[in-house]
């Protein structure tokens, strides 16, 4: 066979399907395991850790059933969410690997198409008229807001201290003073947007207090299940950036490096666990307290870099 | 009481001759209600008799004086017409004045909320129009009667602006199952299992407060040791509830820990009502005359074995709850009912106790073993969340204390006879008898008339819930609609309870 083919071509798509294939399974493990820690928090035996690869399965078998004032929208959304939250994936790099797909400014389109995700789900759950999912979106929405800007903060925070415009040169630090910081922004930003307690609670049966569950409350079947592994996925993605936002793991040869970054997952996805576990929930108008406060650690890490390029 | 006012002066769990019952015209007796009620009594029943063979009503109406002690009955001369409302001046009788014209037709002029209360004819409750907010901003909020999770079926109609609820409507009925229309004629042989299952949580409250009636209108009295056990009863269901109650509480605000120990500790004094009668819910253990098990000296040192632990393991678990400062933020100053609100709503129970209201029938009508062991008045002032889930904290330490108590006395069985159960004679024809029992969601009351050959004519059974769903839309004013669950969970009434 033609090296060049095998070189350029070849190898790179097979890495690439490697990589896409990574994340897809390994998505659902992190809820299996957040759910595994607040079981034996409370002396429980709790769910198996693949439960959530078991619903996929069963709901992926399931017919949908539709609003009589849904559109096509309502289908579609979640699909197109589910699409967006891969590409953001794909733009982060896998700790010794890069990113599937990395161009000078892609942090942008990272921001963007989490943004277009967030749209897609509120607007698929306006779609069914339903006054909770009404609320549930705004709800969504309005503490969007927040969460956005510190995370719009945080990514600024890295290309200041790495001087690069594209997140595979950005998630690659030297060790610095700001990790500390950008790490509680970022973590209080991944409780946020995967709507995680102390900003929802994922195991509610409340439909006045939800925000994300609400939304997705008149899903069934297959989009649900996309819905569900999409939110899988977007916690895996903000973990994916928070260990690679603060450890600097491109110093390591391959397999050190792989070990860290893995260990970090586990590590993260174990705090969100505790974090469940040992807090109540806040009352919705103090959310906006504890996001600005996130917005400030990310701003004080971006501070900090600064000073030290200057 | 004013002793000159037109009602006949009783205690609870007593019998009267229905002829002795003062009677006066529809419009006095409302009249002379208001004015025991404005002297700060407090309504208990308010309900309609059926005058034989004609298409007329008398309207009953018995009030509570709290501090004096006493209960108040009065009753109508027979009224086919309507009557000035008593809503207008004492918001209590809302409900009252609803069923009564639901029931009997009898319309209370100038009611400001006419509507049935439960679903017995075609339109039900939620058929009708529901109070409505306008303006730009305002939108309305539909939930149940299906709901998200396993709990009965309510419908709530929330106005709201943005995520402040301005009013919230409750409209019940969904479970109504005809429990008064079956008793007439009785009681039948299934009328304590009825009993029973009123509200299936409240089962020995419902029991006590119907076996108490019935033996009060057969002259008995059960032997001690039967009430002694009856009250031990009430007391594990008390603790069981109320322990789930802050689990559930904790689970509404995602607070695990708490919530996980408290459900497991509701099983474990649930399993040591069944030590008493074989069943965790105390069913089967009361029947006419006093109860039908006996508790040996071999189960009550379970008990006490078992009693210990739980107790400890709920105070462990409580104080998780009160030492998190995350809970703390949202209970406080949540869905506060005032003192004032609680007084005119007439609440009953916990959640009157948590307005600051020192309101206990355990306390102010003792009846049964309570007359002779009392347990001190769990209160506490703010009136929100935090306060009804203190009481309840409140309530626990006491009910354990009084448990342990009086576990290590027991009272000997009856000399001679042996038996913890009296024999029932024939009941007293023509007679009206009223009983309350403190449940651990409030007074329950059981008022039952018997006819000129000694069966029931009409029983009428008041829920403590029926008191207290009001309560629950007045919290909701100014609230935030995220904090509907915990305030609801914060009363945890009964729908069945209440649909009757």
């Amino acid at each position: 066979m033609n090296p060049g083919f095998t070189n350029h071509f070849l190898l790179p798509l097979l890495r690439g399907v490697l990589q896409i294939a990574i994340l897809l399974l390994l998505a659902p493990l992190l809820p299996g395991i957040v759910n595994r820690v607040k079981a034996w928090v409370a002396g429980r035996r709790g769910p198996p850790l693949l439960q959530l690869y078991y619903d996929l399965g069963r709901l992926w078998n399931k017919g949908i059933v539709l609003s009589t004032a849904a559109s096509p929208g309502h289908l579609v959304g979640p699909a197109i969410a589910w699409v967006a939250i891969l590409g953001s994936a794909m733009l982060l790099p896998l700790g010794p690997g890069d990113a599937l797909w990395s161009f000078k400014g892609d942090a942008l389109l990272f921001l963007y198409l989490l943004a277009l995700a967030r749209f897609c789900t509120a607007s698929a759950a306006l779609e069914t008229g339903s006054a909770f999912e009404g609320m549930g979106a705004a709800r969504e929405v309005s503490f969007a807001v927040l969460s956005e800007s510190a995370l719009i903060t945080a990514i600024l925070a890295l290309a200041v201290q790495t001087g690069s415009l594209s997140l595979t040169g950005m998630l690659a630090p030297v060790p610095n003073p700001s990790a500390g910081l950008l790490a509680a922004g970022l973590f209080t930003v991944l409780l946020a947007e995967n709507c995680r307690v102390p900003f929802d609670d994922p195991n509610t049966h409340l439909e006045l207090t939800m925000i994300h569950e609400v939304m997705v409350l008149d899903h069934s079947g297959p989009p649900l299940a996309v819905i569900l592994h999409g939110a899988a996925l977007k916690l895996l993605v903000f973990a994916l950036l928070l260990a690679q936002a603060v450890l600097p793991l491109n110093h390591l040869s391959l397999l050190p490096a792989t070990g860290c970054l893995l260990a970090a997952m586990l590590v993260i996805t174990l705090l969100v666990g505790f974090a469940e576990s040992l807090l109540a929930r806040f009352a919705f108008r103090r959310v906006p307290l504890l996001l600005t406060t996130a917005f400030l650690f990310c701003l004080f890490a971006l501070l900090t870099a600064w000073k030290g390029v200057s | 009481m004013n002793p000159d006012a037109p009602f006949l002066l009783t205690g609870n769990a007593t019998a009267t001759p229905w002829s002795e019952v003062p009677e006066l015209p529809l419009q006095q007796l409302a009249d002379a209600t208001s004015e025991a009620l404005a002297e700060g009594t407090r309504l208990c029943a308010w309900f309609g008799v059926a005058e034989p063979g004609e298409s007329a009503t008398r309207v009953v109406c018995i009030v509570a004086d709290d501090f004096g002690n006493t209960l108040g009955i009065a009753r109508s001369l027979p009224a086919r017409t309507g009557y000035p409302s008593l809503t207008l001046r004492h918001p209590q009788a809302h409900l009252f004045e609803r069923e009564l014209f639901e029931q009997h037709g009898l319309r209370p002029e100038g009611h400001p909320w006419l509507k049935p209360v439960r679903r017995t004819g075609p339109a039900g409750p939620e058929m009708l129009p529901f109070f409505q907010v306008e303006g730009g901003e305002v939108h309305e909020v539909a939930v149940g009667p299906v709901h998200a999770g396993i709990i009965e079926p309510g419908h709530f109609r929330f106005q709201c602006a943005g995520e402040e609820v301005l009013h919230l409507e409750i409209a019940l009925g969904y479970q109504h199952r005809g429990i008064e229309a079956a008793t007439p004629g009785g009681p039948h042989p299934a009328t304590l299992c009825q009993m029973e299952t009123i509200a299936g949580d409240s089962t020995i409250a419902h029991g006590t407060a119907y076996l108490m009636a019935l033996e009060s209108l057969a002259g008995i009295e059960p032997p001690l040791r039967a009430q002694w056990l009856r009250a031990i009863a009430l007391e594990l269901e008390r603790l069981a509830n109320h322990t789930g109650d802050l689990g559930a509480l904790a689970n509404d605000v995602a607070f695990l820990p708490t919530s996980s120990a408290c459900g497991k500790l509701r099983g474990d004094f649930l399993n040591l009502t069944a030590l008493l009668c074989g069943n965790r819910f105390g069913r089967r253990l009361l029947t006419p005359g006093g109860c039908a098990y006996d508790l040996d000296d071999a189960r009550v040192a379970r008990l006490v074995a078992g009693l210990r632990p739980a107790l400890a393991g709920v105070e462990t678990a409580a104080n998780w709850l009160w030492e998190a400062s995350s809970v703390r933020s949202r209970f406080e100053g949540t869905g506060t009912v005032s003192r004032q609100q609680a007084l005119e709503m007439g609440l009953v129970g916990p959640a009157a106790r948590a307005s600051g209201l020192v309101r206990d029938v355990r306390f102010d009508h003792p009846a049964g073993w309570h007359r002779f062991a009392q347990l001190p008045v769990a209160v506490w002032p703010e009136g929100d969340v935090f306060a009804r889930a203190r009481v309840r904290w409140l309530e626990i330490q006491r009910s354990g204390a009084f448990l342990l108590e009086q576990l290590a006395a027991p009272p000997p069985l009856e000399p001679g006879t042996g038996s913890i159960k009296a024999p029932m004679p024939d009941l007293q024809p023509d007679c009206l008898a009223v009983s309350l029992v403190e449940g651990w969601r409030g007074e329950t009351c059981h008022v039952i008339l018997t006819d000129d050959q000694a069966r029931f004519r009409r029983h009428k059974i008041i829920d403590p819930s029926f008191h207290n769903w009001s309560g629950l839309a007045l919290a909701l004013r100014g609230q935030a609609i995220s904090d509907f669950p915990v305030c609801n969970k914060s009363f945890n009434l009964s729908y069945c309870g209440f649909d009757l």
